[in-house]
């Protein structure tokens, strides 16, 4: 039977991914001194599943890693050691090791185990401080080679062996039958059996359950003593075995015989040489048995045990081969986990969408008009069911965000320990769920946020108390649903950003001129400026290079946004809104001319006609609108994208009043059509990105319309506008001050 | 009504090579009476010319894009890559569909072309090395010359010609003059 | 083929277990936990159960007592998957009335003829 595993690699690899996190997280919860046996239960088994996988998958050198680590874990949880801060260090560097070793081996690339060799010393040196005895034991492996060693002992010339077999009372109860065993035995070459029957209990006492008899066997055979063993290796320990050389005659004893069965052993010897009634076969197959040799494949110990097939040699591949054909996999490959009650509810709708498939087939097979009540209806039911179905599938992209959060406990402990700062995290709403790209892009710029926040957020603890505040600080980490956003919200109780400082560099670098008539939310908002970093000195920590820009153009990416509130010496909010999916949007189709566009419906706040009496012009060429006591700017989609549009006065179009980055803005469009929503396509697939455009959609009728980008078209303008007015004033050749309280 | 024609593409390099093996297959299409000829392997399918959605603020020579199958593809008018006169698209204008090799990736890219002329073999002795041209040193974008039916006909190298960049008008300029130099030839 | 209950927690062992028994020919029924497989168990009649030590809700030796407690379970043989290589476990397994075990890396091929032998 030639079975190949390797097609489970990738499911072991995300597998013990999985465990590591949950390592991670139990090990973060651990408190050393009242340690919970619930959870380092929890740890050692997730350690467990990843040595059992990985050794049978033949990554040996990671079976070997976490063989000590399960170690160290199974002394905690037997008792014999209690957890101190360096074990929970150690332990979680050794979750990282292994994370890095796993995510490379996903990503098809070689994994770099030096690092497994220092942590592995560190293992030996913290074991050796348990006491002798659980040492000993620990050392699992090198006892086992010294076992296999003493087992390994050679058929000798005599070819074959002496067995003298006292199963136990109990032995059927286990599920064993000699019989079984004998089989087995008899296929290695010729066996001659001989029962003992002196013990039997008299009939009328006999118990079906119990075994009496014992036996004597002789094997003519080439096989190995440790093929013998094998054979009798789950009965070894609760009966008396003893196998000896046919020539020599000479006991080799069993592993661990009891004192009294060495006793009734000896009895048998002298029997079992007057060999009375035996029966004999001959043996149907020439047992054809070499002890395998797997050095690459696994501990020597256990490869010893692993014996005796005539195909083993195909089944088993080295690990060397084994790394190079995952790096031949695809990395999209990327597996997601899908509880089985969704599925079935995919399953049952699309049983509903066959059923109203073949009903509306059978209505098309001879149509009269008599039909179209039925038809309609059948259509709305596909309607109805696709959609249902679309939200289904949906549903299995999404997934807690915790998978998210769960990384900043550490993030947060590691951090605050290294930088001598005191700090509470606190997680809300981890169970909100998010689409699983949507949660995988904002990873990165949530680790920037939550670093910021302890390295220039959070003060130092003497310091906090001087400030007559609480000595730990508090990172708070919230998601929620709003609308169809997901909101994070990332906030410290730290000492907030400093206004003056961001006020001095927006001046320095130009973006403002003055204070005058810039509000506190816009100069906070600068920080999100490219190469706007109010840190005097950059530590490693935080500012690696990677601005609140990136932060910024990450989560625009995503179609999201992301503002912060600050108060000097109370902490800073940073709050980001993220769209759902990426991969389908709720949308208004619109017209301009003759293009198709789409607004996202969630940006939409609302859409109206307006009357003269509302619109205002105001310095700079620009036109306002008052609109529920505010005065929203009017831009133009035709101006923006330099197409024509019908309208020829504001008043003529449709104005949409959309949601920008708190701001809200008038979009002038000639007629506004359908909704509908809409799959998201990438330009960028075969183009690049188009500023004002945030992807495009294929509507009913194959063609393509762009789905816009407010924040994008509002850039756009920003650009015109400035064009124009340098032009300006380079003929004039005048100051002439950009007006630019107007766009944001 | 979009006619599509599908070019089975059994060759195991799908993507061909910058340089000329031993024979090649061309397909060539006409412009402005001139006939060029492009890398068989990189043509994906030809299809009609029908209405392209047009993107905001990109350069003139992109016209817009077009759904291929469920992806966007950009569609490039080469007459304008090539500071060509422009003309009215007509039943007859065609569109090739070609994976295009670029330093962010591989493209999928439609360019609008007169019309398609033929397909042919030829062997590398058939083609004539394009002159050096002193002036024009980062446009090496033609293969070479070939001579097919007493025609010559200029061989394009697809990825050199850059057509998602932003082309400015000086380029589409050195372009033109290059091919008027190899005309001359 | 036997009709087999594998029991496991982790989900690539168990799906390779049962991918080998399967390949086999033999008919698998996978529990992730020993309670589910007891709930399988006595529903239903197995061959054989092939079932890991180490696992959440209730464990592989566990599991093993709950079986032989029930008549239906008392000779079926139960093999117990386990990477302990201590004796320790198995002698609790042999207590609770494992007929034997298997070391996990489990190879597949050994792993069959393991089965073999007490299908036999």
């Amino acid at each position: 039977m030639d079975i190949d595993l390797e097609q489970f690699h990738r499911i072991f690899f995300e597998e013990s991914l999985e465990n590591l996190d949950s390592m991670e997280t139990h090990l973060m919860d651990l408190q050393p001194g009242s340690e919970d046996a619930e959870f380092i239960d929890d740890i050692f088994r997730s350690a467990h599943s990843i040595k059992g996988g990985s050794a049978t998958l033949g990554f040996t050198y990671i079976s070997d890693f976490t063989h000590d680590l399960e170690t160290l874990l199974d002394h905690v949880r037997m008792g014999a050691r209690s957890i101190s801060i360096a074990d929970i260090d150690l332990l979680l560097q050794s979750v990282d090791c292994l994370r890095d070793i796993f995510s490379a081996l996903v990503d098809g690339e070689e994994p770099k185990a030096e690092e497994t060799c220092r942590l592995k010393g560190l293992f030996q040196c913290a074991l050796s401080e348990d006491n002798g005895d659980v040492d000993a034991e620990s050392d699992g492996i090198a006892t086992q080679t010294d076992k296999v060693e003493s087992n390994n002992v050679e058929a000798p010339n005599g070819k074959g062996w002496i067995i003298h077999f006292s199963p136990n009372i109990d032995i059927l109860q286990s599920g064993n039958e000699p019989l079984r065993l004998f089989r087995e035995l008899d296929e290695l070459g010729e066996l001659h059996v001989k029962a003992h029957l002196d013990e039997l209990p008299q009939i009328h006492h006999c118990d079906a359950k119990e075994c009496h008899m014992k036996w004597s066997l002789r094997l003519i055979t080439d096989a190995d003593k440790e093929v013998i063993d094998d054979i009798f290796e789950w009965v070894a320990d609760d009966s008396a075995i003893e196998i000896c050389s046919i020539t020599e005659d000479k006991a080799v004893k069993p592993e661990q015989p009891d004192a009294e069965h060495i006793e009734d052993m000896r009895l048998m010897e002298s029997s079992a040489t007057s060999t009375n009634t035996s029966y004999s076969t001959q043996s149907r197959t020439k047992a054809d048995v070499n002890p395998i040799s797997l050095a690459n494949n696994g501990t020597e110990a256990e490869i010893a045990k692993t014996v005796v097939s005539n195909k083993l040699q195909t089944a088993t591949t080295p690990s060397q081969t084994q790394a190079e054909i995952i790096s031949n996999k695809s990395k999209s490959d990327v597996s997601i986990r899908v509880s089985i009650s969704k599925i079935d509810q995919l399953i049952n709708m699309v049983g509903e969408l066959v059923i109203t498939q073949s009903m509306l087939s059978q209505i098309s097979k001879d149509f009269s008009m008599a039909d179209l009540q039925k038809l309609k209806k059948g259509l709305s039911e596909l309607e109805h069911h696709t959609r249902q179905m679309q939200d289904r599938v949906m549903q299995i992209r999404m997934l807690p965000i915790n998978y998210s959060f769960s990384r900043f406990p550490r993030t947060v402990r590691d951090l605050s320990k290294r930088l001598g700062k005191k700090i509470n995290l606190l997680i809300k709403g981890e169970q909100t769920e998010l689409d699983k790209t949507v949660m995988e892009k904002i990873g990165d710029p949530m680790v920037h946020l939550v670093r910021n926040a302890i390295d220039h957020g959070i003060e130092m603890p003497d310091q906090r108390l001087k400030l007559g505040k609480p000595e730990y600080g508090t990172i708070t980490l919230n998601a929620y649903h709003l609308g169809g956003n997901v909101v994070i919200e990332i906030s410290d109780d730290g000492a907030g950003l400093n206004k003056l400082k961001i006020i001095d560099k927006a001046i320095s670098r130009g973006l403002i001129e003055s204070t005058e008539d810039v509000s506190n939310e816009q100069i906070y908002a600068m920080i999100f400026e490219p190469g706007f970093s109010t840190v005097d000195t950059i530590s490693d920590v935080s500012g690696r290079g990677v601005g609140m820009d990136v932060v910024r153009s990450n989560i625009q990416a995503l179609n999201g946004h992301i503002n912060v509130k600050s108060k000097e010496g109370e902490g800073s909010i940073f709050t980001i809104r993220l769209p759902l999916t990426l991969a389908i949007v709720d949308g208004q189709l619109l017209r301009v001319g003759g293009n198709t566009y789409i607004l996202p419906l969630v940006s939409i706040v609302e859409s109206m006609q307006v009357n003269k009496t509302m619109v205002n012009q105001v310095a700079g060429g620009g036109q306002v609108f008052h609109w529920r006591d505010e005065y929203i700017p009017i831009i133009h989609l035709s101006e923006a994208f330099g197409i024509h549009a019908d309208y020829s006065s504001v008043t003529d179009g449709i104005l949409i009043v959309v949601d920008c980055e708190h701001e809200k803005i008038g979009l002038l469009v000639d007629e506004l059509l359908d909704q509908q929503q809409v799959v998201v396509k990438s330009l960028e697939t075969n183009y690049r990105a188009v500023d004002g455009v945030s992807s495009a959609t294929i509507l009913g009728d194959g063609t393509v319309a762009l789905i816009l980008d407010i924040l994008g078209i509002v850039k756009i303008l920003h650009m015109k506008k400035a064009k124009i007015d340098t032009h300006i004033t380079n003929l004039l050749g005048m100051h002439n001050r950009l007006d630019s309280n107007l766009m944001i | 009504m979009v006619n599509t024609v599908n070019i089975d593409q059994t060759s195991d390099d799908a993507y061909g090579e910058n340089k000329l093996q031993d024979t090649m297959q061309f397909l060539t299409f006409l412009m402005a009476q001139e006939e060029y000829g492009i890398d068989i392997l990189r043509v994906q399918e030809i299809r009609g010319w029908e209405t392209a959605t047009t993107l905001p603020n990109v350069p003139a020579h992109i016209k817009g894009v077009v759904n291929l199958r469920g992806t966007i593809v950009p569609l490039v008018d080469l007459r304008h890559c090539f500071g060509l006169p422009e003309v009215k698209y007509s039943a007859e204008t065609v569109v090739i569909v070609l994976l295009i090799k670029t330093d962010k990736g591989d493209r999928v890219v439609g360019i609008v072309v007169d019309a398609v002329s033929d397909v042919f073999t030829l062997a590398e002795s058939e083609v004539c090395a394009a002159p050096e041209l002193a002036d024009s040193v980062e446009i090496n974008f033609i293969r070479g010359l070939a001579t097919v039916n007493e025609k010559m006909v200029i061989l394009l190298d697809i990825d050199k010609l850059r057509l998602l960049d932003e082309i400015p008008d000086q380029m589409a300029c050195d372009i033109k003059n290059q091919l008027n130099a190899q005309r001359q030839e | 083929m036997a009709r087999i209950l594998a029991v496991d927690d982790s989900n690539s062992m168990r799906q390779m277990v049962s991918f080998t028994l399967k390949a086999a020919g033999h008919d698998v029924v996978e529990a992730v936990d020993g309670v589910e497989a007891l709930g399988k168990a006595k529903n239903d009649t197995f061959d054989l159960v092939l079932s890991d030590v180490n696992m959440p809700n209730m464990n592989g030796i566990a599991l093993i007592r709950e079986l032989r407690a029930l008549p239906s379970y008392s000779y079926t043989p139960i093999l117990l998957l386990t990477t302990e290589s201590e004796g320790e476990i198995k002698q609790e397994g042999k207590a609770a009335g494992a007929t034997g075990w298997i070391l996990k890396p489990f190879n597949p091929d050994r792993l069959l003829k393991l089965i073999k032998k007490v299908l036999d």
